[in-house]
């Protein structure tokens, strides 16, 4: 098997704090993986050292076969990087950052200018290309980090929070657009807390809190593993029905004035329910990776 | 890893983009150069200069705008480089986040930083060039040894862009270069021996006016612009020459020090 990523105890300790707590995990060839995790879970940070940006405190990191600590050059040049915080040139317009960016690989001009013209036609931004970046709304701009992270024809390409702010047509356009990078066989690493995301885009995913990963696996497996795969939600319970609730043999969990119950089978428990509590207002729906992330990680804010 | 051996010829990358900024916006950029000489000149040099009858030896044979023309010359090189990799490096670095989208390419932040102070010593050496030629077709400066002057243009551009850098990885936030400024930059500008001759002034105070990088660029650009040569030029090109590289390695180090953690 060719791993893309290969991290074993992976940690990276800042002066008073544990930011990567030993993680362990490897990414294939093709792959699309993603990382979950709330705010302040160490995802951003474990991409910091994959891009060779910010050293290994300790552990082992090997990307595309080569020690993050030695050849960082040599990586940098197989990577695509679309940070969480837009960073294109406010100088220059969009054809220009992608050009000014190609020299930074050593990209001679000729076929860089072929490179941006087809990654503008790829993320439809042709008519954009001479628009400079602070007239670009925020899933231009976004559209155009994504093209500029491709220039150099990335081996992986690393995805930071790809749609955080975007509306739902700007993150559709995205998420077909990375399906259609996978299909040509770029390997795709992906940070988002958006749980409806991952489950679009990633075959594998790890969920992160405080530096470390809860769970790893298929998100079909993960739902159907740690909660089921229905859901029935409960809404304003009386004192006698949350009593009842918390007594079956189904998960219970309680969040403001609604009651959750995990099972497989939602459609006979909401049944129940209603012979037991005629007037209860009961909901079902699927179980989505939201539910784990919320059961693994807690209902608590993070910041 | 040492400093050094992360500097690669991939920083003329940077520079390029620096440039291509600069010649984005060519006509705002190349006026200033142009006017603030003649402005001084006519102030100072034409204006100011009638009222002194004779300038002290070893200047007694030169009019106070020819011993002036030089100091301009010094100065727009100071401030050329210092400007740029002051407020324009650190707004690239914080504000713009040019620097984090850099170093996700094969570039190291010690190409980043090499880069931008080659860009500023550019950018001396195209105001104080600029600069050079006006005071020139004022017919003030001696031909063709001034055209030693353009490389010292250069020269000085590093010494001052390292020294900024230094600067730029030290303070919190913009509004702290106030300092390097107040109590560095304006000080040299006015006792660097621009606008009167050092031998005037008492003893004590001329030594600290020699511990000074823009005494030495006044010292050349003046020797080399009026076509006088002597031993103190080589001694200022020395202590320029070992300034741009003690300023040039620590300001790389202390950068990679605030930027990679």
């Amino acid at each position: 098997m060719d791993w893309v990523i290969e991290a074993e105890a992976l940690t990276k300790k800042f002066e008073d704090l544990v930011a990567v707590d030993g993680i362990s995990f490897r990414i294939a060839q093709g792959e699309c993986f993603g990382f979950l995790g709330p705010n302040g879970a160490g995802k951003t940070t474990a991409i910091r050292m994959i891009q060779c940006v910010s050293p290994v405190t300790s552990g082992k990191l090997t990307v595309l076969g080569m020690d993050v600590g030695g050849r960082q050059r040599e990586i940098k040049a197989l990577l695509g990087v679309c940070p969480q915080e837009d960073n294109l040139d406010p100088d220059f317009t969009a054809w220009k950052n992608l050009l000014v960016y190609a020299r930074y690989f050593g990209i001679r001009r000729e076929e860089a200018e072929k490179r941006a013209k087809d990654l503008l036609e790829f993320m439809q931004l042709t008519e954009k290309k001479d628009v400079e970046i602070p007239k670009l709304s925020g899933g231009m701009k976004r559209r155009l980090v994504i093209a500029r992270a491709l220039m150099n024809d990335p081996k992986l390409l690393i995805l930071d929070e790809p749609t955080t702010g975007l509306d739902p047509q700007a993150r559709h356009l995205i998420w077909d657009k990375v399906r259609e990078l996978r299909k040509r066989g770029v390997t795709v690493l992906i940070t988002t807390h958006y749980m409806d995301e991952a489950q679009q885009l990633c075959e594998r995913l790890v969920i992160m809190e405080k530096g470390r990963i809860l769970v790893e696996g298929v998100p079909a497996d993960l739902i159907s593993r740690s909660v089921g795969s229905g859901v029935v939600e409960v809404l304003s319970p009386t004192d006698g029905m949350d009593a009842w609730l918390r007594k079956g043999e189904w998960i219970y969990e309680k969040a403001g004035d609604r009651a959750y119950l995990y099972t497989d089978d939602n459609r006979s428990l909401r049944e129940r329910i209603l012979r037991e509590f005629p007037a209860a207002n009961v909901i079902i729906r699927d179980a989505t990776l939201e539910d784990v992330f919320l059961k693994l990680t807690g209902r608590g804010l993070r910041d | 890893m040492s400093v050094l051996s992360n500097i690669s010829r991939r920083s003329w990358a940077v520079w390029q983009r620096n440039k291509d900024v600069f010649f984005f916006t060519w006509k705002t950029n190349f006026l200033p150069p142009f006017l603030e000489p003649i402005l001084y000149l006519l102030a100072m040099g034409f204006g100011f200069g009638m009222l002194i009858q004779e300038l002290p030896p070893p200047w007694d044979q030169y009019t106070y705008a020819e011993f002036l023309g030089p100091g301009l010359i010094a100065i727009s090189a100071m401030y050329g480089a210092f400007f740029e990799c002051t407020y324009g490096s650190f707004v690239r670095m914080h504000y713009q986040k040019t620097f984090d989208a850099i170093v996700a390419t094969p570039l190291t932040i010690e190409d980043v930083i090499a880069g931008e102070i080659l860009w500023g010593a550019t950018k001396s050496f195209i105001n104080a060039s600029i600069v050079a030629l006006v005071v020139a077709a004022f017919g003030l400066l001696s031909f063709p040894s001034f055209l030693l002057v353009i490389p010292i243009t250069f020269l000085a551009g590093l010494a001052f862009g390292a020294l900024a850098m230094i600067f730029t990885a030290l303070v919190p936030n913009i509004d702290s270069f106030n300092y390097p400024f107040f109590l560095l930059i304006t000080p040299m500008f006015l006792f660097s021996g621009t606008f009167f001759p050092l031998e005037i002034l008492p003893e004590g105070v001329q030594a600290v006016a020699l511990a000074l990088p823009l005494t030495h660029t006044t010292i050349v650009m003046r020797d080399f612009g009026l076509g006088l040569f002597g031993w103190m030029d080589l001694l200022s090109l020395l202590y320029l020459t070992v300034l741009t590289l003690v300023a040039f390695y620590a300001a790389v180090w202390m950068m990679r020090r605030r930027l990679v953690s």
